[in-house]
């Protein structure tokens, strides 16, 4: 019988020392592929690395053998022995592997909960094992009913739509301040990597245009280089307020380089235009008080924080939400798999009635002889139906019952009661599971 | 026919408002379609009511205060209708389908009376003059409405209290939009309506004005929308204070509707209508 097996490392099972070892290597994954292929034990195989995990998922009939080679494998392409990897790995199996999988594709293994990172890396460990043409019918299936778990989860629960990252945050904050980017100014006061990351999340949304300023006209230059951006001096930053809308903050500035005055005077002459300042300086760059202004919105990295915070407990509540939508599609692919087994023998069975019929016919058209075309037509037409009729009950019978307890006695019954197996008495041990 | 037609009207428009609720809350898009079809379909059987108010009594049916209410619940729609093939703003309808459904029970609450239709309402000037002045009327709710959606965004983002209202709600700016556009479209019907009702006055009493509480509210309501429009065109008023303002001339609005109407005015008020039992 086909089993389904998930070996592999995570963010929990193993030290982030050892999953570099294997995921270091990008050509790892095509490696693993292709040994994976050759082996004789493995029907289907998928490999996924990524950053945060390393997993091989595959059929086999023979399972012991198969998590053998895999666990092997994984040594050889980590370069250690495989008694110190087991301890860091983790084995599913069937309904488990199944879980596992929709689990991971949702998102819901991740380190960060609802990344959507990993259901592209997903995607593109299937694309790979399809290019090498290991998976078959069955991961094939499994793959596709994860991304469709993976899409149900996240239009039916809410585990990604708030950010968790402080840039994301600040984003989604100005989409809920401005209708769209397009238009839209960003004047970057300093620098440092959050400060960055959140002007290039603001540039892919669509602002318009990126202005950069800083004390050291040099470093300027430098950032608004990588921005396609304009440098421009300390001293501007008073006329660059008329300008921009998005202001985000950044400086080693003891003290205020924003204050309550200055805004005040530059939103008279923006005719009140809203002005959202991203304050990611510690200590604050902008004068808390100019938050008080109309029209004029002020987030410091503690507010910023504080927002990741509640989007964080957010995303736990949706998860369980997730969990649900996971066991029942869980459930849905395990049907799936039952009929799996109902399928030769159904095969078998039409087989069987089609070669009845053919003979039967020969017979008869000795014996009627000198039949016109339009009635061999009809005759071809009567038997056909007739078999067609007499198995219809009897197939959609053995469908219904697949995922039943009693589901293979049944298949065991049908196959005795039509002799499909030539040498009978096969003992097939039911409810195996 | 009539009665068939309006409880069926209410009935779709209350089942809009809640499954509207019920979108606001859950925030499923089937819902929301259910929710935009049945809008939708009450919005017709209020036209098809309103048609046949107007042919059984041969003027326009806005001589009660009982049937002006259903006809300005009637009206937002049609402005909510039109601004959803404008901005496809969504959980606008949450806003808007509560208030047309308020103004429709406050109608039925109110008795039918028997209405006597005076010649002077046969006229073609009167649906011209009720029809662009409560349009407009249906643009302040609008307003209104947009007002209160941005101060309750608007508080969640300046307090950095983000409820569940932040995500539901739309941006700032797209409000602050609705709500500008909105009160051009309002100012321009309102404006229209008062100069068709000055001469639909002089074609029908004589004189342009009358000095007439109901005229005196609604210039007062007028001055107060034009300051508004010209302060946000020249100065840039907008955001809180624009929306602030948009709720305080709605309040003006309905002073001049109900209190005008029902105590104040001479020819206005819908007591010397014919239409208040006892009147």
């Amino acid at each position: 019988m086909i089993r389904i097996v998930n070996i592999g490392m995570n963010h929990e099972t193993a030290p982030v020392e050892l999953r570099e070892c294997l995921a270091r290597d990008p050509g790892h994954a095509d490696r693993a592929l292709s040994v994976m292929r050759e082996l004789s034990c493995i029907k289907e195989g998928l490999f996924l690395s990524t950053c945060n995990r390393v997993e091989a998922l595959f059929t086999t009939e023979r399972t012991e053998e198969a998590k053998h080679s895999v666990v092997d494998l994984l040594s050889r392409l980590g370069g250690m022995a495989s008694a110190s990897l087991r301890s860091s790995l983790f084995t599913y199996e069937d309904q488990d592997a199944v879980r596992h999988i929709f689990r991971v594709a949702s998102s819901l293994d991740s380190m960060v909960i609802g990344e959507p990172q990993i259901l592209g890396q997903i995607k593109e460990a299937y694309s790979a094992a399809t290019k090498e043409k290991t998976t078959g019918v069955i991961l094939n299936r499994l793959l596709h009913r994860a991304f469709h778990t993976a899409k149900r989860v996240r239009t039916e629960t809410g585990i990604s739509d708030a950010a968790v990252s402080v840039s994301y945050a600040a984003v989604e904050l100005a989409k809920k301040i401005f209708y769209d980017f397009k238009g839209k100014k960003v004047l970057l006061i300093g620098a440092g990597e959050m400060a960055e990351l959140a002007a290039r999340h603001l540039m892919t949304q669509g602002v318009s245009a990126i202005t950069v300023a800083n004390r050291t006209f040099q470093k300027a230059v430098e950032v608004a280089q990588g921005f396609k951006g304009v440098p421009v001096s300390f001293e501007e930053i008073a006329a660059q307020l008329l300008e921009a809308d998005i202001v985000i903050s950044s400086t080693a500035a003891p003290g205020y380089v924003i204050t309550h005055d200055q805004v005040k005077g530059s939103m008279k002459k923006r005719k009140n235009r809203p002005l959202f300042f991203i304050d990611i300086a510690v200590p604050r760059d902008v004068d808390p008080e100019v938050n008080d202004l109309e029209n004029v919105y002020v987030y410091d990295i503690d507010d910023l924080k504080g927002i990741i915070q509640v989007n964080l407990g957010q995303r736990q509540e949706e998860a369980v939400k997730a969990e649900r939508i996971v066991e029942e599609e869980v459930l849905k692919f395990e049907q799936w798999l039952k009929t799996l087994e109902v399928v030769p023998t159904i095969v078998s069975l039409k087989e069987k009635a089609e070669t009845i019929r053919q003979t039967e016919l020969k017979k008869s058209l000795s014996t009627l002889g000198g039949l016109s075309a339009s009635q061999l037509k009809s005759l071809e037409t009567l038997t056909l139906s007739i078999t067609e009729k007499i198995l219809n009950d009897p197939i959609l019978f053995l469908k219904q019952k697949a995922d039943r307890p009693l589901g293979k006695s049944y298949l065991d019954t049908a196959r005795r009661l039509f002799r499909l197996d030539r040498e009978n008495g096969d003992e097939v041990e039911h409810g195996s599971e | 026919m009539a009665v068939f037609l309006y409880g069926f009207s209410l009935v779709l428009i209350l089942l809009a408002t809640a499954a509207f609720i019920v979108y606001l809350v859950r925030q499923q898009k089937s819902t929301y379609h259910w929710a935009y079809r049945l809008l939708l379909a009450g919005f017709t059987s209020l036209t098809l009511f309103v048609g046949h108010e107007y042919y059984t009594l041969g003027v326009a049916p806005v001589l009660t205060l009982k049937s002006s209410l259903s006809f300005f619940a009637w009206t937002i729609l049609l402005v909510y209708l039109l601004f959803h093939l404008k901005f496809r703003l969504m959980v606008l309808g949450s806003f808007v389908a509560p208030v047309a459904a308020c103004l429709l029970i406050l109608s039925t609450t109110l008795p039918a009376g028997d209405l006597t239709v005076k010649p002077i309402f046969r006229s073609l000037w009167l649906p011209v003059h009720i029809g662009t002045a409560f349009v407009g009327n249906g643009f302040f709710a609008v307003t209104f409405v947009a007002g209160i959606m941005y101060l309750i965004q608007e508080w969640q983002i300046k307090k950095k209290r983000l409820g569940s209202l932040y995500s539901r709600l739309p941006s700032l700016e797209t409000l602050d939009s609705i709500n500008h556009f909105a009160l051009i479209c309002g100012f321009t019907f309102m404006t229209a309506g008062m100069i068709t009702g000055s001469i639909y006055a002089q074609y029908a009493l004589g004189s342009y004005w009358r000095w007439d509480p109901k005229e005196v509210c609604s210039l007062v309501a007028w001055t107060f929308y034009a300051v508004l429009l010209h302060e946000r065109l020249a100065v840039g008023w907008r955001g809180r204070r624009a929306a602030l303002l948009s709720l305080f001339g709605f309040l003006i609005l309905i002073l001049t509707f109900v209190g005008a109407n029902l105590w104040l005015s001479d020819y206005h008020s819908f007591r010397n209508m014919g239409g208040q039992p006892g009147g």
